[in-house]
């Protein structure tokens, strides 16, 4: 910041940043009678990025809660094939159980956390579209009037003006859907990351859980045996 | 004066809140150098949550130019280091 201080603030650097992208966008505006139609073009594209950069995002989350769906589905099942294992005295499997359960809790947390980052960025988005789609509509009108009603050299200084406040919404705004895009890029790594070990069996393991129920059905059917059996004896013995 | 956070818009603040705001700042800057990244976080979230509290949010109808620039709360320390380096935020 600039306020009497020496030291060179954070604030200050983040200025420079946006200066510099500022610059790149007015750069190529020379003339000025064509820098406020080039400008409002520029404007126009950016809006649509906006609205690409909601759609990508929006597209990542639904992604997203599908694999936390399914993940939960498999928690679900582990929980109740805890439960009958304990009942028919296999500890042993309910342990088993329970040890995948735990493992998927894990990946359901992760899985929430980056749900909510999405979210948040989702929605950051959606505002920043609504408030870039209000300046673009403004600064239409304003370069219309400007066009009409000033000399050329007033028109100058008004220019100056709307395009440099518009192209610092334009550098915050163009940022924002950048750093959305990176962060998108990477969840996309790891939710494919995560489908492929899904896929592999490696957390089929974890998520199917057939094994553990065709140990059930033996051990169950076995305990019905012996419960027959021991009927049989009584009866006969009688 | 004008404040924008970063993907948040503008924010109309008064001028005596200057100074808080400096003294975060340089606190920031001192976190950053020394790789703090807990401390980084609480006072980047505390100067915009000040900013948020004493500012008037500026209609976006009107177009200004910001006297002061605050990053994203989302940010990194790592992607402070680059701000510091001036490498700017993201590549160009």
């Amino acid at each position: 910041m600039q306020l009497g201080d020496d030291l060179v603030g954070f604030l200050d650097r983040m200025s420079t940043v946006i200066n510099s992208k500022m610059n790149k966008i007015m750069d190529k505006m020379e003339d000025p009678r064509e820098t406020l139609d080039y400008s409002y073009e520029k404007q126009l594209e950016l809006l649509q990025n906006v609205k690409r950069g909601v759609a990508e995002v929006t597209t990542s989350k639904k992604r997203l809660e599908l694999q936390k769906a399914k993940i939960q589905e498999s928690i679900d099942k582990m929980d109740v094939q805890s439960r009958e294992a304990v009942k028919i005295g296999r500890d042993d499997l309910a342990k088993t159980a329970l040890e995948r359960k735990v493992a998927l809790q894990a990946q359901a947390q992760s899985l929430d956390m980056q749900i909510a980052d999405l979210n948040d960025q989702q929605q950051k988005l959606i505002a920043a579209e609504s408030r870039l789609a209000t300046k673009v509509e403004s600064f239409r009108a304003k370069k219309e009037t400007i066009k009409a009603q000033y000399t050329a050299a007033e028109a100058q200084t008004k220019i100056t003006e709307s395009v440099t406040g518009i192209s610092e919404e334009m550098a915050d705004v163009g940022m924002a859907i950048q750093r959305a895009e990176d962060k998108t890029e990477q969840m996309k790594a790891r939710s494919a990351a995560l489908d492929e070990l899904l896929e592999s069996g490696v957390l089929e393991d974890y998520s199917g859980g057939d094994e553990i129920e065709k140990e059930l059905s033996k051990a169950k059917a076995s305990s019905d045996v012996d419960a027959q059996l021991a009927k049989l004896k009584q009866d006969a013995g009688k | 004066m004008i404040v924008r956070i970063l993907g948040e818009g503008q924010f109309e603040v008064e001028s005596s809140l200057a100074d808080r705001l400096n003294a975060i700042d340089n606190k920031i800057v001192e976190h950053v150098n020394k790789g703090n990244q807990k401390e980084f976080k609480n006072d980047l979230a505390k100067m915009i949550s000040t900013i948020k509290e004493k500012g008037e949010p500026i209609d976006p109808v009107d177009i200004l130019p910001s006297d002061i620039i605050v990053p994203p709360e989302d940010l990194t320390l790592e992607e402070a280091r680059k701000v510091f380096r001036g490498e700017g935020l993201i590549e160009d």
